[in-house]
C-alpha cells in the first residue's frame, strides 16, 4: 500500500514536470481551477486541456480496474459546506494548495510555497487534532 | 500541441493521484492526525515521490528558462512572503483538516456522483467566487502586496 503512494507520488512527479517543461505551466488544482470557473482557460486554453484530461483519468482507472471513483466523506453535510468555502476562499488567497505550493513549489525550490506548505499542513494537523481528540475525544 | 501536452500532463496528474490513494479522505486525515492510533505516512511519500522527480526537472527548467517548445515559463514568484499568503493557507488547513480532501482529490471524487463530494466542490467553487468579489479587489488595491494579483496553485 505505501509503495503504491510512492509510486503514485512518482506518477505526480511526472505530471507537473510535463507541464512546466513541456508548456512552461504550474500545474495546481486551486489555480486552474478557479481560472477556469471564472472563464480564464489561459493560453491556448491549456487550463481546459489539463483539466479535461485530469477529470478523464478515473476513466482510464476503471478501464483497467472495472471501479468506478467512490467517495468517503464522513463529515456532516454543514461540515461539508463550511469546509469546502474555506478550502476555496484559503487556496486563492493563499494562491494555491497541495499541489501547487506542496508539489511544484517545493520542486522549484520556492520559500513562498515553503512557508504556505508548513502552514496549511501545521493548521490542518491542529484542526484534526482538534476535531478528533478536543472536540471529538 | 500545447493543448495535447497540458491534457496529457492532466491525465497523468490524475492517475497519479488515484493510484496514490489520496483521493480518500479517510487517509489525508490518516497522515494529519499525529496523535492517532493509525497514524499513516502515505501522503508523506505521494509529496516525496512528486517532488523528488519535480526538482530535477523544474531545476532544468529553470535554468531553460522556457519549456522545451519554446514557451516562456509562468511568472513565478519564489521569495515574497505575504500576510495573506499565511492566512489563506492557514484557512486552507482549516478546510483540508477538517473535511482531509484538497481540490485535486475533491474534483475526482465530485465524478463519483454522489452528493457528497459534489456539496464539497460546490462549496469550493463559492469560496472561489467569495475570493474574487470582495477579497481580491481589495488586495489587488494593495500596492504593497505584488504577489496579489497571481494565483499560481
Amino acid at each position: 500500500m505505501l509503495l503504491q503512494s510512492l509510486i503514485g507520488g512518482l506518477i505526480i512527479g511526472a505530471g507537473v514536470s510535463l507541464l512546466l517543461l513541456g508548456r512552461g505551466q504550474l500545474a495546481g488544482i486551486s489555480g486552474i481551477f478557479g481560472n477556469t470557473i471564472t472563464g480564464n482557460f489561459g493560453e491556448g486554453r491549456w487550463r481546459l486541456a489539463f483539466l479535461a484530461g485530469f477529470l478523464l483519468s478515473p476513466v482510464l482507472a476503471y478501464l483497467f480496474t472495472h471501479q468506478w471513483i467512490a467517495s468517503n466523506i464522513q463529515l456532516s453535510l454543514p461540515g461539508i459546506i463550511i469546509a469546502g468555502f474555506l478550502v476555496g476562499v484559503g487556496t486563492q488567497l493563499g494562491t494555491g494548495c497541495t499541489s501547487g505550493h506542496g508539489v511544484c513549489g517545493l520542486g522549484n525550490l520556492s520559500t513562498r510555497s515553503l512557508v504556505a506548505t508548513v502552514t496549511f499542513m501545521f493548521v490542518a494537523g491542529v484542526t484534526v487534532y482538534i476535531a478528533r481528540h478536543v472536540v471529538g475525544g | 500541441m500545447g493543448a495535447l501536452i497540458a491534457f496529457a500532463a492532466g491525465l497523468i496528474f490524475g492517475i497519479g493521484l488515484l493510484l496514490s490513494g489520496m483521493t480518500d479522505p479517510q487517509r489525508i486525515l490518516a497522515f494529519l492526525d499525529v496523535a492517532g492510533d493509525a497514524w499513516s505516512p502515505a501522503l508523506m511519500l505521494v509529496m516525496g515521490g512528486a517532488i523528488a522527480v519535480a526538482l530535477p526537472v523544474f531545476a532544468y527548467a529553470r535554468s531553460r528558462g522556457n519549456s522545451l517548445a519554446g514557451q516562456a515559463l509562468a511568472r513565478i514568484d519564489r521569495k515574497t512572503i505575504t500576510p495573506r499568503l499565511v492566512i489563506g493557507s492557514a484557512l486552507f488547513g482549516v478546510g483540508w483538516g477538517l473535511s482531509g480532501i484538497c481540490p485535486g482529490p475533491g474534483l475526482l471524487i465530485a465524478l463519483s456522483g454522489q452528493s457528497e463530494p459534489l456539496l464539497f466542490v460546490a462549496s469550493i467553487a463559492a469560496g472561489i467566487y467569495f475570493y474574487r468579489a470582495f477579497l481580491l479587489p481589495r488586495t489587488v488595491a494593495a500596492v504593497a502586496d505584488p504577489a496579489g494579483s497571481s494565483v499560481s496553485g
